[in-house]
């Protein structure tokens, strides 16, 4: 492990280092591509803010008028009969929606059931192995003004509903 | 589909509020909302502006080319559309590298970079390719070695092992992505063969 964290620090700074160091080599102006480049990112952010803005809050208005947790609660006892343990319920269903949320809610799961515990152990591999797939679409196709986005958001959250029995399989079959 | 998306989230909490007498919550979570989608967006800006700026130098420099070359064989199996040695593929690449190491804050402003190249190589068209969408599946489904966060709130919790579901994070991530890639091929040739 404090391998994978040692490149995980290192790996970034080495990258710029590299970057560097090829284009003082090549000659190439550097800092002016540099702040070429950035402009182009000022650009994107706030290019990007009015796709953000409408999302997150058209999000938050479904969570906050308790709509999002009466469905959970609705559909929880049929996913119950499926072996979908109820306590990951929630958090299944809001992972691929909203990335604070679920972040919100795996810790809560590992501050309640423990972080060792059968569900705390779920809740941690269900948030690392899928991302927000509304985020994502969101930020992606928002930034480049994409509009027709034919069947992405099919793909992206079928894959999330893989990604989630995949982490109720592998944890049980590992952890069970 | 987004459009309705979008639309139905909203009126069905707007019209739950009405009947649940929740309309205090809805009405300060509008703005509290907005808000915080333009901290978020603030909290963007300096992250795209310094790795677009290195990237532009990467990208002159040569260095994504290289990186496109070494990986070709992989990544022209999954994006069939993309030329060989075309930048988008450095950028594709680097957004998955960055993933892989849990640099989330890294692989964003790379994979808007590849996506805008593949929009591009689209003729500037509005609409989602094939590429686009093949990349945004690979990244939906998260290709992440190191869950970074989990593990800090884990040892936060006074986890005995934090990073004992690293194993299954990455099995799962597995399964998932290759998943995404076959649903993937399926909603791509399923259009091709109706047309």
């Amino acid at each position: 492990m404090s391998i994978i964290t040692a490149v995980s620090t290192w790996i970034i700074p080495c990258f710029i280092l590299l970057v560097l160091l090829v284009a003082t080599w090549r000659k190439i102006p550097a800092y002016e591509l540099f702040v070429e480049g950035g402009k182009e990112g000022v650009k994107m952010a706030f290019s990007l803010l009015p796709f953000l803005v409408g999302m997150i809050v058209s999000i938050s208005i479904l969570r906050s008028s308790g709509a999002l947790e009466a469905f959970i609660n609705l559909i929880s006892p049929l996913l119950t009969l499926i072996g979908i343990p109820p306590d990951i319920v929630p958090l299944a269903l809001v992972r691929p929606i909203s990335g604070n949320a679920a972040l919100g809610m795996t810790t809560e799961l590992i501050e309640t059931h423990g972080p060792d515990s059968f569900i705390g152990r779920l809740a941690s591999t269900m948030q690392g192995s899928t991302d927000t797939t509304l985020y994502i679409l969101t930020v992606y196709f928002g930034a480049i003004g994409i509009r027709k986005m034919g069947y992405a958001l099919k793909v992206g959250l079928l894959a999330d509903i893989v990604g989630i029995i995949a982490s109720i399989i592998v944890v049980s079959l590992v952890f069970g | 589909m987004v459009n309705i998306i979008w639309a139905c989230m909203a009126i069905i909490g707007i019209l739950y509020a009405m009947i649940n007498g929740t309309m205090d919550q809805v009405n300060e979570a509008i703005f509290e909302s907005a808000d915080e989608a333009v901290s978020l967006t603030i909290g963007l800006i300096s992250v795209l502006v310094f790795w677009l700026g290195i990237m532009k130098i990467a990208e002159e420099a040569g260095i994504l080319r290289v990186l496109a070359k070494i990986f070709r064989p992989i990544i022209i199996k999954i994006f069939p559309e993309i030329p060989k040695d075309h930048p988008a593929m450095g950028y594709i690449l680097s957004n998955i590298t960055a993933n892989i190491f849990g640099l989330g804050n890294a692989a964003t402003p790379m994979g808007i970079k590849a996506m805008e190249q593949m929009k591009e190589l689209n003729g500037g068209s509005d609409s989602a390719s094939r590429s686009m969408i093949t990349f945004l599946a690979l990244n939906t489904s998260s290709l992440t070695l190191i869950p970074t966060t989990v593990i800090a709130i884990r040892m936060q919790f006074n986890s005995l092992s934090p990073t004992e579901i690293v194993g299954t994070t990455i099995i799962a991530t597995t399964v998932s992505s290759i998943c995404a890639l076959l649903i993937d091929r399926f909603f791509y040739y399923k259009r091709l063969w109706r047309k």
